[in-house]
Formats: C-alpha cells, structure tokens, sequence
C-alpha cells in the first residue's frame, strides 16, 4: 500500500508515494532520487543516514517517511550553493577528514546540526555532535579538527 | 606534520621526494564533502529485485529437507534460488592462483558448517517481500556436534569441519598440515638460556565492521553480458570468482567498482556477486544482494582469531638466543584468505630481530566459525602483538629498559635471518632512537650510539655465553639453476663462509625439511612467491 | 505483507487502535519499532501513531512534573526546569538520537537500554494508562514488571519533583560520550537534617527490566552521606539484581563494579 509524502527537501518541493511504514532513507534513496544520503545499519545505530529535519539531526533509516510531511529536510547533497561549497565541506576537504568518504554525508549533516545551533562550539561540544555518528577509517581526529575550522571561519568556500 | 629525517642513511640516500612528505588531495575528496561519490548502490533501476539469504542457525548441521514451496508462491517472489542451481557450487577464493581447493559452497546442500551459512536464496520485487518469503521456508536441520577451539579441532578424533580438509587444516602443496621454519636448533639453546620465557597470547575474531555492508548489484546488459556494481576491494579477483562460480566466460562481465564504503580486507572474498549474478541471469532483472548490518557481522568474514605460543630462550645479559613460535590461525569453517595468513605469519618469525635459533609451526586450522579472511595486516599484526608482548615481558625479566633489549637484538645489516636470508637496510635501531628522542626516552650512551650498520653478521660482543650462531646453511647443491624472477631483484648471495670466532657447539640440528616445495606447480605468477614460497623454478 | 499506518489525533483513539487492531505496535519515535519494521518484523501489522498534544507536553509545576510518553529526550534537554535530569537524558544515544527517543519508549527499551525508566524508577514515578476502559494510574514498578504483557498505550509518566541537588545519576559505558550501558545507576537522596529520609536506588542493566535496590536503601535510612554512613548500603549493593551477560559485560562484571560505582556516585565523587 502507497502514501502520499510531501516535503521540502534542500529547499525545493517533492513528493513521492512510498510504501506504508517505509522509513526516510529509503523514500529519500529510492522514490526521490537523493543518492547523497548513505545507509549503514537500517537500525539506527551507525549515523550514517544522518539528515536534519526542521533543523534537528536524525536517523532517517529509522524516521518513518510520512511523518516528514510538511517538514523541512536537509541532506549532504544540498551544501553546496552551485560552485561554492559549505564552509563545512571545505574544512572537511581540507583537514583530510573523509577516506572512504561513506560516513561523510552523515557527519557533516550532524556537524551543519551543530554550527546552526551553535556557532562557536567548543571541542567537547564538536565530539557530542558527531558522537552518533561512526567512522571506521579516520579515527575522527581530523573530523572533528574539520568542524572546528568550520566554525572558527578558517576555511575559505571555495569549489 | 610529517618530518623526514634525511640525517640518517644519508650517505645512501637520494631521495629528493616530489610527492612522498607533501599532502596530496585525494581524487575523490570533493565527491565525498558533496555525496557524490558513487558506491554500487548509488544507482537506480526501475524493476530492481532483492535477493536475500536464507542463513543456517546452526554451527553444524546435516540439512535433511528443505521446503521452499509456500516461499515460491509468496507474494512478490521472482525466483528461490538452492545450491543445485549454482553452476560451480564449490570454490575458494585462491583458486585462481592455484592456491587451495575448493571448499566452499555459494548455497550449502548437504551440510552447513557454520552459523549464518547461506542455504537459500529467495529474489523478490521488495526487500520486504523477499524477508517475508524467508520466513516461509522449512529446513530441517539434524545439529552435529561443532568444534570452536583451534586446539580442539586439531586433537585426534576431532570433529571434522571441512569436507576437502578432513583433519582440520589446510594443506600446502596437498602434503604439509602446516608451515614450518627452522633454523638452528632451539631445544638445545634452551636448555642454554639463563631464562626461558613461555606465554601464550589470544585474539578474538575482529570484525572490519565497514558503515558501508559487502553488496553488490547485477544488471542484465546487452547481449549476454551484465554489469556488475560492486562493493568489491579486488575487482578481477571477483570478476573472475563470479565467472568460474557461474560457469560464464569472464568476457561476459563488466565489473564496475572503485568506491569501497570501507574495506579493511573484508571486502575481497566477493560474498555477494556471484548470486546477484546469476539471480540476473535467472530472473532477467537486475538484482541487488546487500548484506544486512546483522549479516556483515555474522557472515562476513572476520580476521580468525589467532592463538600463539611464543617460548623464548634469553641469556642474562639481554640477548635473545632461542625463539620457538607456535601459531594457530582460526579459519572458521571453510578457507577464504587464511591459508596465505599463514605462509605470511611464517615469514614474519621472529620479528625484526636476530636470534640464532627459531623454531616455528603455523596452522591454518578449521573451526565451526564464521570463515575468516584479510583484515589490515593478518598473518602479521597478531603476531607482532604477541611477539612485542613477549619483548616487553623479556625485557622485565632481564631488568632492562624495553627499548635497549628491543635495539640490542635488532637485526643489523649482515645478520642471517631465520629463513637464510641476509638482512639488509636494517633500520629497527635508527627508528628506536628516533622514537626515544621524541618521546624523551633516555637510552644509555651505548645504544644511543648503535647503528644497524654495524655489529651485524659477526658474533656480537658482549660478555656472557657464546650466542650460539646457526650453522651455515648447507651449500646450494650446484644443480640449483640461479633463479629466474622477472619482477624481482634477486638477493641471493652466493654461500660465505660465516665469520665466527669460534665453532658453534654441535647443537642435535635434525635435518630440517626443505623450506618449500614447489610442486610442479604450472601457476604464471611469480610475485606470489610469498605464497609459494620460493622464487626458485 | 505490507504494514498499515494509523494516525490519531485523540491519544483515546490510537489506545483503542492498539487493543482492537491485528498486531499493532506504537510508533512513538521509533528507535525500537521502525527498526523491527526495517527488518519486516511478522508480528507488526498496524502501526499506531497519535498526533495528540497532550502525548508531546511537559507540564512543570512546583511540586509535580508530568512528561507526555511522547517527549523525546532533546526536548528534555531545553527545558531548563528539568536540569536535573538533563544527565539522564544526555546519555541517551548521540544527538539524533535523542531528537527521537521518548519517555515513553524507553520504559519498554530492552536490558542494557532503558536508563531514563531507571532515572524514573528512582524518582517513584506513576504511569497513566490509556486503555479501552478509559485511563487509570499505576506505579512504574508495578507496570515494569509486566511490561511483556501489556496492552495499554503509555500517555504519561509523573513524578514528584526531586529535593534540589537530591537527585544524582551515572552511567558506566566504555565508549564515551555514548554507549551502551554496562550499567546505570540513579539515585534520590534526600536529607532531612544531614541523614537520608527515604532514599531511593535504581538499577539500569542490572536485570530483566529497571530493579529498585531496596536492600541499599533500606541500609541508608536515618545514615549520612559519608563513607561510614554508606558502608552498609554498598555492602548489598547487588542483592535483588540479576544481571545477565550480553555483548557489553558479563553479570559477573556487572557485580563486580556496582558497588565501586555505587560508592562513588554516593559520596559524590561520582561522573554524571
């Protein structure tokens, strides 16, 4: 059985029909066409999936789609403004903080969660921010170096 | 930030460096920061299947009856898929290189050796349905007894795990149960030793646990061919394992790869194309066969747990004379990577150090576990932890700073090596003193002053017994063609006479086996010689 | 085969669903339920929601706290008049998480979860029940205790605002800053004149549900905060606990350090 689900994503109307109790991933992936959202675990346990929702981070594989109706839904393919990208993507690039690049999307979603919260947040604050989300391959060092830069404005958009 | 410290080995070097000592972005970093990287599920078709597994419960089992009939007629089911379909249901991942037998089904038939062995396949147009289809099918298993422990599978009597090894361990060249190196005769120098130092160290199974599960997605191509989108580390190995299970000529595949959401090794024994393919081929559809969070870690490979015995022979004065290694790689039920996990943990004994006697056994051994594979330096990185252990707990009982008694039995250029080569480029010492400098370790003035280029290849100084020296290893017969290696530089050198100040004492040396044989073996690639374990032909 | 979704705006009317729908679950912010549907869970059928306002309110008066079953931990965390909980609620998973995870889920959260129903049972909470015949109170112990069998749908939970600075809690994890509990203790300490009046102790990951250490607490009774006053009290930490081994830490670890913690988190020493 179909539903109907409505809502903004990075800034732009869509709409799908996604099967009854499909989670958000799956709605975002395979009925909107956003591939820049990542599964990891489809239990909510990894942060891969992470997305913000009205501003707020969450585990869209375990989100139920249509209770997005109406909401406001950012994901990693929508940072960047034509060319110039996220301050966030640049520290990101910058610091080295991606290798498989898998976790990536799901980490800056949970950091962008942070710095429009709180813009100057400090190093125990970046940890909390990021500490649903894992990573097996950079040992979130320079993750977390990345979000700092971010917030300190160290990082120059560039493309 | 990284510091390349040119001051030392400056006399060999020349290494005026464009890239190594410089940050370099990768290629795909701007892909990454935008989610645009494309993995293999980052692509999207209309009337893609699912393919799900049907997973043993039991460690062991005989399968008596499977009934997948009500399954068949599940709503949204294309196509179950048993082990009678699978063209070459018997493979290992090595055979390619000739390297093994064919020990491991795609789908069990007869037997299950491990819990989470795949016995059913069922493809259907939603994950859901093929989960739901899952629950319909009845396998009547009869549970046998399982083995979990290395050492208990090895015991006479022993519960046999794998079909094509019947005792437990891996074969090499279809003759040996293990891998053995000697050199000396660490028996006697034991009994030599001022203190003989006997431990035993244990791993547990580590899982690569990448956030990105083993998947991969088959798509019916023009004619006869299919696209195959891949998590894969190793992109011929499994286009050509994919081929040799589905009985298709290689040509008809087109792996597409080159974005791994995290590898560590565990994403080479190609777990999940060979049925998404021939689900393709089957159903006409292209076909997606993920691993589940739950799957990764019950299913995937993990690296086997190793247990090994390290027995160290050590004078009061530091010097390491005996080393006796013992080591038991975990395979699990079938063989994957961990026969070569063994030949490289051989070739590891006994570290980075110069001791005249070493003795080692390494097995690759059968347990009803999930099989183990390539994780980030297996065969070694156990074994290194073991063998540092075992350092840091030598180094207490002589009462000397770990670093020296690390430095002191250093290799150093000139030193024969256990498996009879001569070390060159050593550099353990040089690094050690960096280390101490940086982290203001004092070091004596005399190891502050040790080069790997000196002391090395002659018999140390220092007072105490004599380091018993190995004997020279017996001269190459003359019939021994030099050898012939393309891709290698060969550092063999012709037998010298050792220089030793006095005889070694006649140690009981039984006659060691030849190193390797290479039995008549027809493979074309010589720079598996690790593998094979002889650049001789 | 596909699952039905029914949302309710009256809380009455989704607890009718559950009772009188095949196989219905609550979805309340579905850290445990949308995983079971991930996972095509058989004995999920219907899921019921509820957009009632009263599931999501926080009501704060002098004397008493209600939270609706439906409040999630994040907004917890901005309500300033809750701080002293806002460790409980801190601990619950990474940042998304606690966008999702509600009082309420977390009274049915599994053994080594479920932190903030122990946070609860030590502050004596009631929970109120929406059933078919209407809604009606019970004691959290009590409804903890059966919770496998219950049919009625959580609506709130309320609790008697702790004494300033009584209320204390810590949870022992080996991955910070989240994890998954080896185990949690909560603690109301009340002090009428410098000795403990009332005391209250709850377990996280020490048994089945969230237990009450009543022998603890009945150790502390007329005793001061002070190494002497809580030897008796640490002594039968772990009577009445039945810690099991899972992935996190054997039960013979679990006995091992509860005291230790115990101890610590009595005398104050202890890491929030």
């Amino acid at each position: 059985m179909k539903t109907p689900v409505q809502f903004r994503l990075n800034g732009e109307e869509v709409a799908a029909f996604a099967e009854s109790g499909a989670n958000l991933l799956d709605v975002l992936r395979e009925s909107v066409g956003d591939l820049s959202v990542k599964g990891g675990c489809w239990q909510g346990t990894c942060g891969t999936c992470t997305v913000l929702v009205d501003g707020a981070p969450r585990l869209s594989c375990i989100t139920l789609a249509e209770s997005c109706a109406g909401k406001s839904i950012e994901t990693a393919g929508g940072l960047r403004r034509g060319a110039e990208l996220h301050p966030l993507q640049s520290a990101f690039m910058e610091r080295f903080a991606a290798q498989c690049g898998y976790c990536t999307p799901g980490m800056l979603m949970a950091a962008k969660a942070l710095l429009d919260r709180n813009p100057n947040p400090s190093r125990e604050e970046v940890v909390d921010a990021i500490c649903g989300n894992i990573c097996r391959c950079t040992g979130y060092e320079p993750i977390i170096a990345a979000v700092l830069d971010a917030a300190r404005g160290d990082s120059r958009r560039r493309a | 930030m990284l510091e390349l410290r040119k001051d030392i080995f400056a006399d060999e070097r020349d290494d005026n460096l464009k890239e190594v000592g410089k940050p370099t972005q990768r290629q795909d970093m701007l892909g990454h920061v935008t989610g645009t990287s494309a993995y293999y599920d980052d692509h999207r078709f209309a009337n893609l299947l699912h393919l799900k597994i049907l997973r043993s419960p039991h460690a062991h089992a005989r399968i008596r009856s499977i009934d997948d009939a009500a399954a068949a007629r599940a709503p949204g089911v294309k196509r179950i898929i048993r082990g009678a379909d699978v063209p070459v249901n018997l493979n290992t991942l090595l055979s390619l290189i000739q390297f093994g037998k064919d020990d491991e089904p795609s789908l069990a038939t007869d037997v299950v050796r491990y819990k989470g062995e795949p016995v059913v396949a069922v493809v259907a147009t939603s994950e859901r349905a093929a989960l739901e289809a899952l629950a319909l099918i009845r396998v009547s298993y009869e549970p046998l007894p399982a083995v979990f422990d290395v050492e208990e599978a090895l015991k006479p009597g022993a519960v046999s795990v794998n079909a094509a090894y019947p005792k437990n361990t891996f074969e090499y060249y279809n003759k040996y149960d293990h891998q053995k190196l000697r050199f000396g005769d660490a028996d006697a120098a034991f009994a030599q030793a001022d203190i003989v130092l006997d431990e035993r160290y244990q791993m547990s199974p580590i899982e690569h646990a990448p956030t990105e599960t083993n998947g991969s997605i088959a798509v019916p191509d023009t004619n006869g061919r299919f696209i195959v989108y891949t998590s894969t580390q190793a992109l011929f190995f499994s286009l050509d394992t994919a081929a040799k299970i589905n009985a298709m000529p290689s040509n008809q595949l087109h792996f597409i790869g080159g974005t791994v959401g995290g590898g560590f090794g565990g994403k080479v024994d190609t777990l999940t194309e060979p049925l998404a393919i021939l689900a393709a081929r089957l159903t006409g559809a292209p076909v997606r066969h993920r691993l589940s969070r739950h799957e990764e870690m019950q299913f995937g490979s993990p690296r086997g747990g190793e247990r090994i015995y390290i027995k160290d022979g050590i004078m009061r004065d530091g010097r390491i004379i005996a080393r006796k290694v013992r080591a038991y790689f975990d395979s699990g039920a079938y063989t994957r990577l961990s026969s070569y996990a063994a030949v490289k943990c051989a070739a590891h004994i006994p570290g980075p150090y110069t001791i005249p006697n070493v003795s080692a056994d390494v097995y690759c051994v059968y347990t009803n576990r999930t099989p183990a594979t390539a994780m980030r330096g297996f065969g070694v990185t156990a074994l290194d932890f073991g063998l540092e252990c075992q350092m840091d707990k030598g180094a207490v009982a002589v009462g000397m700073d770990p670093l020296e008694y690390r430095m002191l039995n250093a290799y150093r250029d000139g030193d024969m090596k256990a498996h009879r080569r001569e070390a060159k480029n050593c550099a353990l010492i040089e690094c050690a003193q960096v280390a101490a400098e940086k982290a203001s370790w004092p070091l004596r003035d005399e190891f502050r002053r040790m080069s790997s280029r000196t002391g090395g290849g002659v018999q140390r100084a220092g007072g105490g017994a004599d380091r018993t020296r190995a004997p020279a290893p017996a001269p190459a017969p003359a019939t021994r063609p030099a050898p012939v290696t393309p891709q290698r530089v060969s550092y063999e050198r012709p037998a010298a006479a050792p220089a030793q100040s006095a005889p070694p004492p006649p140690p009981r040396t039984p006659s060691p086996p030849p190193a390797v044989q290479p039995a008549g073996s027809t493979h074309g690639a010589p720079r598996f010689s690790s593998v094979f374990g002889t650049r001789r032909r | 085969m596909s699952v039905t979704v029914k949302t309710f705006a009256k809380l009455a009317d989704a607890a009718g669903a559950l009772s009188s729908e095949r196989n219905a679950r609550f979805l309340a912010g579905g850290t445990l339920v949308m995983r079971a549907l991930n996972e095509a869970d058989p004995a999920i059928e219907t899921v019921v929601r509820s957009t009632d306002p009263s599931f999501v309110n926080i009501a704060v008066s002098s004397g008493r706290i209600e939270l609706g079953a439906g409040v999630t931990m994040a907004a917890i965390l901005a309500e300033r008049d809750l701080a002293f909980l806002h460790p409980v609620a801190r601990a619950v998973g990474g940042p998304a998480v606690r966008e999702a995870a509600t009082v309420g889920g977390n009274l049915f959260a599994p053994s080594p979860y479920g932190d903030f129903a122990a946070a609860l049972l030590a502050l004596d909470a009631t929970v109120t029940l929406a059933g078919s015949l209407g809604q009606r109170e019970a004691p959290l112990e009590e409804f903890l205790g059966r919770r496998e069998r219950n049919t009625s749908l959580v609506a709130s939970v309320a609790f008697k605002r702790p004494a300033a600075d009584a209320f204390r809690f810590v949870k022992v994890t080996r991955v910070h800053p989240k994890g998954v509990s080896v185990l949690s203790i909560s603690a109301q300490l009340p002090l009428a004149s410098g000795r403990l009046a009332g005391a209250r102790i709850a377990y996280g990951a020490m048994a089945r549900t969230p237990v009450r250490a009543k022998a603890a607490e009945r150790a502390l009774e007329g005793r001061g905060l002070d190494a002497a006053g809580i030897a008796a009290a640490v002594a039968v930490a772990a009577d009445g606990t039945s810690p099991v081994d899972d992935a996190i830490a054997s039960a013979w670890w679990r006995r091992e350090i509860l005291p230790v913690h115990l101890r610590r988190l009595l005398l104050g020493a202890g890491h929030a």
